[in-house]
């Protein structure tokens, strides 16, 4: 079950701007149907089970406040994570980039003879494209969460952090399982029917597989405890039954101590699945006693962008993230056009932040501009990640790479905005063009709106109508008024008592 | 040539330069005003406990010490269960009647899965979340034996049972800082809401959760 004919999410540069990704998504109906469900549905879950934290504020507060701490601080909390994993019998390897770590993984499978891994559902190794690297190396993982194993099976990609399968009805789902999985011609489209199916395709695998690879929810620097939050058992299954583990975390998913641990275990199963706890969530120390864990455990820790990201005092806050999906199923624009769209393992409000900055502006510039700024992703964020504050900052940043070509600073976009710049600089400038444009709209103005405008500027209506100038301008209104009802006023001086 | 350890500690280092020289961690404030004690009364807690269990779709048997035994052999017949995996250090006790007891350690994955189900002691129940918590301490046995097996039957203590999360993560300290004792964390039995976002008992874990709380009060 290789993934060789998908291929990987392009990580350094979109296969397709969102904007026209976002445009075919809003096509299929089907897709916009379940989209619109599913974010409905865990919305109204996720207010319930934080309405009745009477703390949740504070705990918001204390959980971005850690992450402060620990990123202002990265590099001794790094060495101390090093330190206390290797005291528990664990062995920690650093990779700078994707390839330096896909290097490292191959290496580690390869050196105990195996040929098949089994794997917890991991966002950090889609974003370095592990699966794919292991299959290049003649290695089949396994994806063993059901949502996962979907995506792995169809041959597809994930639409949401969470529930990657979200975009799929039970009835897709039911087809691709008859077609792919032995014994289930019967098989009906219950979803209770197809999680047993899926469980009795993995159950082989869990026993017999040497090795396993995850990701990590929290690493704790203090006591080396490293933390997997889930739902279904697989990812118990992958960290005690296999010989040796392979966990791969990025750096930003350190923090201090044991007890921080009392903060996010808090916010982060009522912001993403909207439960008060997953129904599993697992703690390990280095190498639990023989015959009850791997034999080996080994933590790599990546890099692979997060650094660029860290040296951005307002990005940085990005780093913050805990991968609760939160800001994904309240934003309007990804309800409407899914996961796919974004072209990113990280799609959503966070995607749109993120993303830019682990591969470079100019590689993503329109994932700044997929958001409507309302600033929901804000509210519900667990870590107070100011989203907008930060979508705003990308946006003056793709515009000033844009401006450093030659060819850029040319563009009929950049001609036309510096224009615009220097008419809102002075009120007079202001004031004519108000005037030029109420002559000039008259060709392009229907039924009291602007819906299309001509030439270059044409990419600004493509998605919005504008409203033409007013026939009267405030200014213009204000002068009048002066001019004509303020001598019917009575003298200052008679109001006085 | 630099090693990658040393590529990612200079990056990290150069990425901050706008954090002060001087600065230790513990100058950026961490305000942690947020409940650390449940002050609800002790019924009221245990109440709440049953009540979250409960709604994870996990059975919550409630019994006096006296009546644990008997608790435990009624629920066993309630199943079949006529093979019940046990940790070696059981409690004294617990030993349902007229059933098979497969006791750890040693058991291969085979064998756990042919069983009917597993009986276990717990560290910590968790009422604000209907959580119980194993970290390999008294008649836990180790992880698997809670995980392979398709029913897990679990025996709580009032006095076991805390408030909130944190009370729970400090009486975890000592555990989490051994490698010795694994911690795992069980809010009901298995589950996926992959499909529809339809919420699914079972999956890969245990298919039953059933809980026996044992408490003097009368509590349901």
């Amino acid at each position: 079950m290789s993934r060789e004919g998908v291929p990987p999410l392009p990580t350094k540069r979109p296969a397709m701007a969102f904007e026209d990704a976002a445009r075919l998504s809003l096509g299929d109906t089907q897709l916009r149907f379940n989209m619109g469900k599913a974010t409905t549905t865990i919305r109204g879950k996720r207010t319930k089970v934080v309405d009745e934290m009477p703390d949740w504020e504070a705990l918001r507060e204390a959980g971005r406040a850690i992450k402060d701490r620990t990123l202002r601080h990265l590099d001794k909390y790094l060495i101390q994570l090093e330190e206390s994993v290797a005291r528990v019998g664990g062995k920690v390897h650093w990779a700078a980039d994707a390839e330096d770590a896909n290097r490292i993984v191959a290496g580690l499978v390869k050196s105990h003879g195996a040929r098949e891994v089994v794997k917890i559902k991991s966002l950090t190794t889609d974003e370095i494209g592990l699966n794919e690297a292991l299959a290049r190396e003649g290695i089949a993982a396994y994806e063993t969460d059901l949502a996962e194993l979907i995506i792995q099976l169809a041959d597809e990609r994930s639409s949401h952090i969470l529930v990657p399968a979200i975009h799929k009805s039970r009835a897709e789902i039911r087809e691709l399982f008859r077609r792919t999985l032995e014994g289930t011609e019967g098989l009906s489209d219950d979803p209770k029917a197809l999680a047993a199916a899926a469980r009795t395709h993995l159950r082989k695998k869990f026993l017999t597989v040497p090795v396993a690879i995850s990701g990590v929810n929290f690493g704790v620097a203090e006591t080396g405890t490293v933390c997997i939050v889930e739902s279904e058992g697989n990812g118990r299954m992958c960290l005690t039954l296999p010989k040796v583990l392979i966990s791969v975390m990025g750096v930003e998913k350190l923090i201090p101590t044991w007890r921080d641990l009392e903060v996010y275990l808090q916010l982060l199963p009522r912001s993403s699945t909207a439960e008060r706890m997953n129904p599993y969530t697992s703690f390990w120390t280095g190498l639990a006693p023989p015959g009850d864990g791997p034999d080996e455990f080994h933590l790599v820790l990546l890099d692979d962008g997060r650094t660029k990201v860290l040296a951005d005092r307002i990005g940085r806050q990005a780093l913050q993230c805990i991968r609760c999906s939160a800001c994904l199923n309240v934003c309007p624009v990804y309800q409407r056009t899914g996961g796919h769209a974004y072209n990113s393992v990280y799609p959503g409000p966070i995607g749109a932040i993120l993303t830019p900055q682990l591969v470079g502006v100019e590689n993503a510039g329109s994932l700044p501009y997929a958001s409507s700024l309302c600033g929901y992703c804000y509210e519900v964020c667990p870590v107070k990640i100011n989203i907008p504050e930060v979508l705003l900052h990308l946006r003056g940043q793709v515009v000033r790479k844009k401006q450093e070509s030659f060819l850029g600073r040319l563009s009929p976009e950049n001609v036309s905005m510096q224009g615009l710049a220097k008419v809102f600089s002075t009120p007079r400038r202001y004031a004519a063009m108000q005037k030029l444009g109420r002559l000039g709209q008259k060709l392009v103005v229907k039924n009291g709106v602007i819906d299309r405008l001509p030439g270059s500027l044409g990419g600004w209506t493509a998605v919005r109508d504008v409203y033409p100038v007013a026939q009267q301008t405030f200014r213009e209104w204000w002068a009048e008024r002066e001019r004509t009802v303020k001598p019917k006023l009575p003298p200052r001086e008679e109001t006085r008592p | 040539m630099t090693s990658s350890r040393e590529t990612v500690l200079n990056r990290i280092r150069a990425a901050l330069k706008d954090v002060p020289a001087s600065e230790r961690p513990e100058d950026v404030a961490v305000d942690r005003s947020y409940e650390h004690v449940d002050h609800a009364p002790e019924r009221e807690r245990l109440e709440r406990f049953i009540e979250r269990v409960r709604e994870y779709k996990a059975k919550v048997k409630v019994t006096r010490v006296e009546g644990l035994a008997a608790a435990i052999a009624a629920s066993c017949a309630a199943r079949n269960v006529s093979r019940l995996v046990v940790p070696a250090d059981l409690p004294e006790g617990w030993a349902p009647a007229g059933v098979t007891l497969i006791a750890e350690p040693g058991l291969s994955n085979d064998e756990l899965e042919h069983s009917d189900g597993v009986l276990t002691a717990c560290a910590l129940g968790i009422s604000q979340t209907g959580t119980v918590v194993l970290d390999s301490g008294p008649g836990q046995g180790r992880r698997a034996i809670s995980l392979v097996p398709d029913y897990h039957l679990c025996v709580t203590f009032q006095e076991q049972v805390v408030g909130l999360v944190p009370e729970a993560v400090v009486k975890l300290q000592s555990a989490a800082e051994s490698p010795d004792r694994p911690i795992t964390f069980i809010s009901g039995p298995s589950a996926t809401s992959d499909i529809e976002l339809n919420r699914v008992e079972g999956v890969h874990g245990p298919r039953t959760l059933e809980v026996i709380v044992v408490t003097a009060l009368d509590v349901e």
